[in-house]
């Protein structure tokens, strides 16, 4: 063989050598505990963006799931008389809309009994769609726009209150408490950050304000010095964004670089210590909302709070509500007496569960009954609560 | 008005970092007809390596004031050996190939070190500490602060050194023999390969300073941060007149001051139809307009023939 065909030879081997191996790294990782054969093996499924610039916020998703797994792996659940071992199929769906899709019909065709997903209301919404195909139940602990469960489809639930509830209570509190008069608004063009921008919009205006500037960018964006510039020239009382904290913190931080004196107020994706990292001292004084009481108002939430923090380091954001979505499903599962989707969805729909972060009951759209919103605001370098408005259906405390 | 000015100092700032990238381009392609889509990623590289000497330095108690040069310049060395490298493991066995082998492979080395950082330092936003103190000054009703004021002032300061070597070395002059005619340069006694290299890491550990200017700018740095800036700094690039230098300059501060000022006025302009949420697309319809317009660009020719 000549010398140039030896070497091709050589080169293909090495590089299908390398192919195979990368192909085998790649296979996707499921926690597996030790299990005794005679088990019922239930698979729950979880898609949240582990990569990108909200990987931070997907992998405390993927904790929070986790923990309630092995929590219930700990307890010893049993379900129609077989004890029950669970098992969590973790996705990445990049937080882009069409990754989604494959995401959710590769749980499809992995068989899970429920997923707890997605993390964007931009994936969580296409993705229901299959979900509902299959009848596979479906919790997203964190999709707050109002289109998700206003597809009509019986699998899709969430376990926090909906952007039309978000909307209303953030633009009457920039209206009213902080008495704006003038506000600019920023959305990212993401179905979650222009659903609860045209929400914040409507009840700001009607709560007396005037909308001076609405102008837009993108979820992985930088730059924000243009746009805030123009809103500059408008000279608002207050800047609302409609996004998430990867953009929320650099907006802030160019805001106060560009000396602008406004108050600066987001909704739940920025409510986050990764807003606060981002932004450094221009975090100070931002607002930000979250749907949900308090973690250690609730009942349960505080032992919550500091078993996750001892084994997975601060919460970002949605943990506690992938927790209380796994156990609701869970609940479901054990009411119904069976684990077969088909079996159980009507009992997750008529369920009433104590969680950490609410009392959870949904309605005949799947959204949770009576959510409460709680107000932000970052004092000395941290969040703290300022009020929770909104019916309040949660457990006693 | 002021609101005007301040999208040109906005628009002069993000073009001053653009410049610095674009002239990476323009030398590559000057001597070697090769666009290197890589330089994007050696911008980012230049970054992330500044962040983990900053963090590492400051982790010891090194003063920032201390600490930011020695980052910088060890950024700027690892980019030059990243260079080096690109040129000779990636472009120079393919040096006599086909014009379309070395634009493919370019595009797979963006690929590599892309992923490489995102191994390397992971998927997630990493914040740059703010070492220098980002007092704002007030212009005329608009505001630039410290930082960008350095960026700028600095960035002026590089390219006018890039031409002193250009124009006044040995080297430089040896770079214009090769960009105008690779064999007549080597018949000439010019040793073409050290001169490529020489291109190469000059191109990196300016892409390494600029990785730094944006993330000092902006407080972020991650693993993906490259990309959209390669691509619009190689239009920069077009724009000016590709394989010259003075265009890549021009390039770069006009299409900052485009993409600023459409920006900032679209919404206006349109009624709100479109909104500034194409910021990022004035940067590609330059580009397009350019090639259909005046492929040459702005200051067209070669950066030989303007010698």
């Amino acid at each position: 063989m000549s010398l140039h065909s030896v070497r091709s030879l050589l080169f293909g081997t090495i590089a299908s050598v390398l192919l195979s191996l990368t192909l085998y790294g790649c296979e996707k990782s499921a926690t597996t505990d030790q299990k005794s054969s005679g088990d019922l093996v239930v698979r729950i499924g979880a898609s949240a963006p582990l990569t990108g610039p909200q990987a931070h916020l997907g992998k405390d998703n993927e904790n929070g799931t986790r923990m309630a797994i092995d929590d219930a792996n700990a307890k010893g659940i049993v379900i129609g008389g077989s004890k029950v071992h669970f098992e969590l199929i973790s996705e990445d769906d990049q937080a882009d809309p069409k990754t989604a899709t494959i995401v959710a019909q590769k749980l499809v065709d992995d068989k899970v009994n429920g997923v707890i997903g997605h993390l964007n209301s931009g994936t969580t919404i296409p993705a229901a769609k299959i979900y509902s195909d299959n009848g596979i139940p479906q919790i997203s602990p964190s999709a707050t726009a109002v289109a998700y469960t206003a597809q009509g489809f019986k699998t899709a639930f969430r376990v926090m209150a909906n952007d039309a509830q978000q909307g209303r209570v953030l633009g009457e509190y920039a209206a009213k408490n902080l008495g704006a008069k003038k506000i600019a608004v920023i959305d990212d063009r993401t179905a979650y950050g222009q659903g609860l921008a045209d929400e914040f919009i409507k009840s700001a205006k009607a709560n007396g304000a005037q909308i001076v500037a609405h102008e837009y960018t993108n979820d992985k964006a930088m730059d924000f010095t243009a746009v805030l510039t123009a809103v500059k020239g408008k000279k608002p009382d207050l800047l609302f964004y409609g996004g998430m904290d990867a953009q929320g913190g650099p907006m802030a931080k160019q805001l106060r670089a560009l000396a602008l004196k406004l108050k600066f107020m987001t909704g739940d994706g920025g409510y986050t210590p990764e807003f606060i990292k981002l932004a450094g001292t221009a975090a100070e004084g931002a607002y930000a909302s979250l749907p949900g009481v308090p973690l250690d108002k609730m009942p349960g939430g505080k032992s919550f709070a500091d078993r996750f923090v001892a084994k997975y380091g601060p919460i970002q954001l949605y943990a506690p509500y992938c927790y209380d979505a796994v156990n609701v499903m869970i609940a479901a599962m054990q009411k119904a007496g069976s684990a077969d989707p088909a079996k159980y969805l009507s009992a997750l729909a008529d369920i009433t569960y104590d969680g950490v972060t609410a009392k959870i009951q949904f309605d005949e759209k799947g959204d949770l009954k009576g959510g409460a919103i709680t107000m932000y605001q970052v004092q000395h370098g941290k969040w703290q609560p300022l009020e929770t408005l909104g019916a309040a259906e949660t457990a006693a405390h | 008005m002021e609101i005007f000015l301040q999208q040109i100092i906005n628009g002069l700032v993000q073009g001053s970092v653009y410049a610095l990238v674009a002239l990476g381009y323009t030398m590559v392609y000057g001597i070697l007809g090769l666009i290197n889509f890589a330089h994007g990623e050696v911008v980012m590289i230049g970054a992330m390596l500044a962040l983990s000497a900053l963090t590492a330095l400051l982790g010891w108690g090194v003063t920032p004031l201390l600490a930011l040069p020695i980052s910088i310049a060890l950024a700027m060395l690892g980019c030059m050996v990243l260079g080096y490298g690109i040129e000779r493991i990636a472009y120079r066995p393919l040096r006599h190939a086909p014009r379309l082998a070395p634009l493919i492979t370019a595009i797979g080395v963006s690929i590599v070190l892309q992923n490489l950082a995102m191994m390397i330092w992971g998927r997630e936003y990493h914040s740059f500490p703010q070492l220098i103190a980002n007092t704002p000054h007030n212009i005329g009703g608009a505001i630039i602060n410290n930082i960008q004021l350095i960026i700028f002032i600095l960035a002026l300061a590089i390219m006018a050194a890039l031409m002193v070597v250009v124009h006044r070395t040995r080297l430089g002059r040896a770079m214009r023999a090769v960009a105008e005619n690779q064999h007549a340069a080597q018949l000439m006694g010019v040793d073409i390969n050290r001169v490529i290299s020489i291109t190469f890491m000059l191109g990196s550990a300016l892409a390494a300073i600029a990785g730094v200017m944006v993330s000092a700018n902006y407080g972020l740095a991650h693993y993906y941060m490259g990309f959209i800036l390669g691509l619009k700094a190689f239009t920069a690039a077009v724009l000016g007149g590709i394989g010259n230098l003075r265009g890549a300059m021009l390039g770069g501060l006009l299409l900052g001051l485009i993409e600023s000022l459409g920006a900032g006025y679209i919404g206006d302009l349109t009624g709100g139809f479109f909104g500034s949420n194409y910021q990022d697309v004035f940067a590609f319809f330059v580009l397009i307009a350019v090639l259909v317009f005046r492929p040459s660009g702005l200051l067209g020719e070669r950066l030989a023939e303007r010698a």
